[in-house]
């Protein structure tokens, strides 16, 4: 479940008028991403309907920390749009300006899934990406659905 | 929204004055109510887009307007690339090109009764919707590009509908100026399988009733009557005009700095009509508002596949008209009693041309562009008018639909899908969908009244009202 407040290790929705905010807290950047990432699978389905069943590589790069996680978002809207898969489990690697991931899942299910709405794009509004007081890191922005 | 900041200008007209860094006022068109209700960050928001070079006039806000990313979603702006104006990604939107494309029947409510049902699934089979749907025809690259070249006229040559839907579609169903070779690969990509799907969230398809008549001169020239069954299908460039939109939003906001352009907000990401990125990314909207008209017109003819199945007869479903409300087009305008060619960005905003528009169809210049407003499921729609004072205020622009009251995840914890279908089926609507967790965050409740909307706009002098339309069949993705 998401948790109440992001100052713990987890993900958590945020409201927008039109679209919806995803945010991930994790320990290190890394975990922050991760953890955005399936509070973006949840805009489309239940995490725990998703066996990790296939595993994809994905990669981005940007200079600037933040639209290094936009380009992350992004690259994971492409798959599941040309794949038509949901993922489920994250695992990512920050190199400088360089991010590569592992990230499993499986092919969209209707019936199972009742996928709610697909995902346009991570968008620029209410990003974030920084280190917060107590730590731990933070990783945010506004998705078009 | 806090009243005391803007000057009331008329009863349906907010100004913001200037201040700081912007080179024009802000105006925004609603009723007093609408106003209350607007969020705080469409007055921040359409004040922002007031600091970009090249601005025109003001930066406009439609009656619907809500908080968008970088520019509020309703917003209207018009910039002049003779005084470094500029063109911006997120002053379009994502999904570009998304619009209403409406078709008459020819079918009356006591037939549609009759074969209510089977027309609902007939629909329901005939039309991808949702995630993870599939179109029936996969592009290969070369057929891509012509796609993205030629639009509806594309998809008609296609064998995908008849050469006369072109002159009820906005640009004649083709936009001038399109350059597929500045469309990726990756956008063409997620576009490959996505011909004739509706998509999902607020996308759909509905046959409605024409319910009510509020302007019959007009409502004859569009030949609509009250008891007439009419479809209405919203949907936009899918995955490709996504692809396009995110890709050239985070390049405009890495080289805003190049061009000296000081951004109050980074996400209003911009870059200059007369630069290589700036007629790149026109060139690549283009395409995806061809895209989209293709799109529109892939799946009309899918429409009229199922109607002449379900009445076993051929019925011809001609177009009212296509619109689109996400897109930035170069239109000439009268300002100041000086005539300019102006990029005009409409993000949720439809184009309302008034009477006598050269852009018009001759069968269409007396009464106006018809602008077709989309309620939410379950809801009524509206036929409106572009008007001859329109065109004087926000470049002959209106509002383009109800925007959302509560969030997704809001309407999801108040509403259950099942039931919502079950309720509606109730009322005489019948909901198609694969996903009844989409269903409850598409529930009539979650959006605002449109008909409180449509009301400010017609005060507001924006367009005239023609008909309401009451759905009776909802394909929603």
């Amino acid at each position: 479940m998401a948790p109440k407040s992001p100052s713990h290790v987890g993900w958590q929705h945020f409201d927008h008028d039109a679209d919806v905010g995803v945010r991930g807290v994790g320990i290190t950047r890394a975990e922050a991403f991760e953890q955005a990432a399936l509070a973006l699978t949840s805009i489309v389905t239940q995490i725990e309907s998703v066996e990790a069943r296939q595993r994809i590589e994905i990669s981005a790069e940007n200079s600037d920390p933040e639209l290094l996680f936009v380009e992350w978002l992004d690259a994971l809207i492409f798959e599941m749009a040309t794949r038509k898969m949901l993922f489920s489990r994250y695992k990512v690697d920050i190199q400088a300006d360089r991010l590569s991931a592992s990230v499993w899942g499986e092919p969209v299910d209707v019936e199972r899934h009742q996928p709610a709405v697909e995902i346009k794009g991570a968008t620029l509004t209410e990003l974030k990406v920084e280190e917060q007081d107590d730590g731990q890191w933070l990783a945010q922005c506004v998705v078009d659905v | 929204m806090d009243l005391s900041r803007l000057n009331r200008r008329d009863e349906y007209e907010w100004e913001i004055p200037m201040r700081g860094n912007m080179r024009v006022p802000g105006v925004i068109y609603a009723s007093e109510d609408l106003m209350r209700a607007m969020d705080d960050k469409v007055l921040e928001q359409t004040a922002n887009v007031a600091m970009l070079p090249g601005i025109v006039a003001a930066s406009y806000a439609m009656p619907d307007a809500h908080w968008g990313y970088g520019f509020p979603i309703g917003g209207v702006a018009a910039f002049d690339a003779e005084a470094g104006g500029v063109v911006s990604a997120g002053g379009v939107g994502f999904d570009v090109s998304c619009g209403v494309r409406c078709l008459h029947t020819g079918v009356d409510l006591k037939e549609l009764k009759q074969k209510q049902a089977p027309l609902a699934d007939g629909l329901y089979r005939g039309i991808p919707a949702g995630v993870g749907s599939t179109g029936q025809i996969s592009l290969s690259d070369h057929e891509m590009t012509e796609m993205l070249a030629g639009g509806a006229a594309w998809a008609i040559g296609q064998g995908y509908g008849r050469a006369e839907d072109l002159a009820r579609i906005e640009e004649n169903g083709r936009m001038q100026g399109a350059d597929p070779t500045a469309v990726s690969t990756r956008a063409r990509r997620r576009q490959r399988d996505e011909m004739g799907t509706l998509g999902s969230g607020n996308h759909y398809l509905e046959v409605q009733l024409v319910s009510e008549i509020y302007d019959k001169k007009i409502a004859d020239i569009f030949a609509i009557v009250e008891g007439d069954i009419v479809v209405s299908i919203h949907c936009g460039s899918r995955g490709l005009g996504h692809q396009i939109g995110t890709e050239y939003l985070k390049e405009m906001a890495q080289s805003a700095g190049e061009f000296g352009i000081a951004l109050p907000d980074r996400e209003l990401a911009c870059a200059p009509i007369r630069s290589p990125l700036g007629q790149r990314y026109l060139g690549a909207m283009r395409s995806a508002i061809n895209c989209a008209l293709a799109n529109r017109q892939i799946i009309t003819h899918l429409t009229r596949r199922v109607f002449a199945e379900v009445f076993g007869r051929e019925l011809q479903l001609p177009l009212l008209y296509d619109v689109s409300h996400n897109t930035c087009k170069v239109e000439e305008h009268l300002v100041d009693g000086k005539k300019m060619t102006l990029h005009v960005h409409r993000k949720g905003a439809t184009r309302a041309f008034g009477p006598d528009h050269p852009d018009l169809p001759q069968e269409l210049k007396a009464a106006g562009q018809p602008v077709l407003i989309g309620g939410s499921m379950g809801t009524a729609s509206y036929v409106l008018a572009g008007t001859g004072a329109g065109m004087e205020i926000a470049f002959g622009s209106a509002c383009h639909g109800a925007g959302r009251a509560m969030s997704r995840h809001a309407a999801k914890k108040r509403w259950q899908g099942r039931k919502l279908v079950d309720d509606l089926a109730g009322q005489g609507i019948l909901i198609r969908s694969p996903s009844m967790r989409g269903v409850a965050e598409e529930a009539p409740g979650a959006y605002k009244d449109v008909s409180s909307v449509v009301d400010a706009a017609q005060e507001a002098g924006l367009a005239r009202k023609v008909a309401k339309l009451l759905p009776l069949v909802c394909v929603k993705g």
